[in-house]
């Protein structure tokens, strides 16, 4: 998000060069030079109103009402959703959920910043553990889905591996509600952690070797070099990838989705959202609450431009 | 002397440890792809005889599954309605981001700042938040249930590809542009003769990054073509779940199926997919 949006503003604020350009180029093109860059945006433009900003502006104008998505009219309900979406505790309880995917993310990093390390030192057979470790990331999320399903089956793989391991028993990992939210957090630090891990490896080589030899000159042990050469170089990197998380975390739904079909204590808000609008024509009530999710995530944006500056970030 | 041997100790310890914990991460990764491997090959009957996950199968060769799920699992038609969205989407993405590129860093003109916020603003917004309202735009159009809803929406809403074009089309210097037009060319010939075949390096990763987000997409394909003749990898592979029942070694192979194209790609391109993804995964 963050290097988008700096690199498209600085594409507005480019004064100088713009204003260079604009005196020399006015004077010998009218109308027809005006209409130039609206020839190139107008097929991007129709596209970016017809499916963002006709659907945002649909789904706060439908969040206050009551509308069931079939029904020619509807009326104007005013809060009356907002209020529901507050008060109902099980419409809320979804950001359960949503924990679970967070303490995931707290793992995926610290397990991306520790392999991008390892491996940013010389190790043999490099490139292949590179490659596994970032795989699963390319994998299809239906065959993943598909894959753990049958790792998580009752008496299936992982309880046969866990036998070898001493630890017997059949357990429902994917039926148990105590169990399933870690199975499917589990299965989000598999796929995820290898792009994680890719981001990480790019910033650590991009650090001057020379760091590292003074660094050793000096008598800086691993550790050290680690914890003062490439924590710091890393931070605006894990602190987009931090607040990224949170908002992947509330807005998980393709593995559940696949695995458990959203049921029970797997639910996640997006599934539920889709749920009341597809399968309990609850539109109104269904906008409002992606209009709370939109709200909570452009709250995360706004605190992470607060805190992670800009220009560092891009890699 | 001690220390030495000491450090040297200490460090063969960490060294040691270091291979350990990369061939745990290994073991973690490959072993529940491979037991699907591995069931895929085993015959049902084995299976019900209660073949356990980690045991061989008996006939390292027996492909009768992965014929089933191919021509049971209409994979072909998936693979070619893959491959038409695939491309048409790719194809449009490209033009569509540079032109657009294009016109925000090489021209100034009135309400070019607003355009660029709207631009801005959309990135944020996460898509899967609006799916409840994009579904009536898409309905409305007469696109539900044709190969055209997911192609305009990964066409509408890729705001990435603009972002990856304004980086490259930064670093061609202006001077390219303003010799063309002292030679008489208009701007769409600059575009088309002089931009576009210069960023040849920023298509080959939208190529990459847009590739993988539709080849995987399930979402879309899922809600806005339900047909079963308008299966895309994805969606054809989730409707496993219902005719094969229980019958994993059926299911395991179409999963299988989906992986090793992906496989075979990241083996031949893997350089570019790791430069285009540290360009393009900062969304």
């Amino acid at each position: 998000m963050t290097p988008i949006s700096s690199s498209l503003r600085r594409g507005s604020a480019g004064a100088p060069r713009d204003a260079a350009r604009h005196s020399r180029q006015r004077p010998r093109h009218g109308w027809r030079q005006r209409l130039t860059p609206w020839m190139f945006l107008l097929v991007p433009l129709a596209l970016l109103i017809t499916f963002s900003y006709v659907p945002i502006v649909n789904m706060v104008v439908y969040s206050f009402t009551d509308w069931d998505g079939v029904s020619p009219d509807y009326t104007f309900t005013g809060l009356e959703n907002y209020v529901e979406i507050f008060t109902r505790p099980e419409l809320f309880k979804v950001f359960v959920a949503s924990a679970y995917y967070l303490g995931a993310a707290v793992l995926q990093i610290v397990l991306a910043l520790y392999f991008a390390t390892v491996l940013s030192f010389n190790t043999r057979f490099r490139n292949l553990f590179k490659g596994i470790l970032f795989f699963p990331y390319l994998i299809n999320g239906v065959a993943i889905g598909f894959v753990f399903l049958y790792f998580f089956q009752e008496g299936g793989t992982f309880d046969t591996v866990l036998k070898l391991f001493g630890v017997g028993g059949e357990h429902l990992w994917l039926g148990d509600p105590d169990l399933v939210n870690y199975s499917l957090a589990g299965v989000s630090v598999w796929r995820y952690m290898g792009l994680n891990f890719v981001l990480f490896l790019g910033g650590i080589q991009s650090i001057a070797p020379e760091l590292y030899e003074a660094a050793e000159l000096d008598g800086a042990n691993r550790w050290q070099q680690f914890r003062f050469i490439i924590v710091p170089s890393l931070r605006p990197l894990i602190g987009l990838t931090a607040i990224l998380a949170i908002s992947g975390c509330l807005s998980v739904f393709e593995i559940p989705y696949i695995m458990t079909g959203g049921a029970g204590a797997s639910e996640t808000f997006v599934i539920q959202t889709i749920k009341l609008a597809f399968r309990f024509d609850k539109t109104g009530l269904a906008s409002a609450a992606a209009v709370v999710l939109l709200v909570i995530i452009l709250l995360v944006a706004w605190v992470q431009r607060r805190i992670v500056p800009e220009e560092r970030v891009t890699p | 002397m001690t220390t030495v041997v000491r450090a040297s100790v200490a460090s063969r310890v960490a060294s040691a440890l270091k291979y350990v914990s990369l061939i745990a991460a290994s073991v973690v990764v490959l072993l529940p792809l491979g037991v699907v491997l591995l069931t895929s090959l085993k015959t049902s009957d084995e299976l019900a005889a209660g073949s356990g996950p980690l045991t061989p199968p008996g006939d390292w060769l027996n492909l009768a599954n992965y014929v089933t799920a191919f021509e049971k699992g209409r994979m072909a038609e998936a693979a070619l309605n893959t491959f038409v969205i695939l491309v048409v989407s790719i194809t449009g993405t490209v033009f569509i981001g540079s032109a657009a590129a294009y016109a925000i860093d090489r021209f100034t003109f009135r309400l070019k700042k607003l355009i660029v916020a709207l631009f801005l603003f959309a990135t944020l917004v996460p898509s899967i938040t609006t799916q409840v309202t994009t579904f009536q735009v898409i309905d409305q159009l007469g696109l539900f249930n044709t190969r055209l809803a997911p192609i305009m929406l990964y066409l509408g809403t890729d705001i990435v590809a603009i972002y990856i074009f304004l980086q490259f089309i930064r670093s061609i210097p202006i001077s390219v542009d303003e010799a063309a037009r002292l030679d008489g060319a208009s701007s769409f010939t600059i575009y088309r003769k002089i931009i576009l075949p210069l960023l040849k390096p920023a298509v080959a990763t939208v190529v990459i990054v847009k590739g993988i987000a539709v080849y995987n997409d399930f979402y879309i394909p899922f809600l806005y073509m339900p047909d079963q003749s308008l299966g895309t990898i994805s969606t054809s592979l989730f409707r496993f779940k219902g005719p094969f029942g229980a019958h994993w070694e059926n299911i395991s192979a179409g999963a299988i199926l989906v992986i090793v194209p992906t496989l075979a790609v990241f083996l031949l391109l893997q350089r570019f997919i790791y430069n285009g993804l540290t360009q393009g995964a900062a969304k």
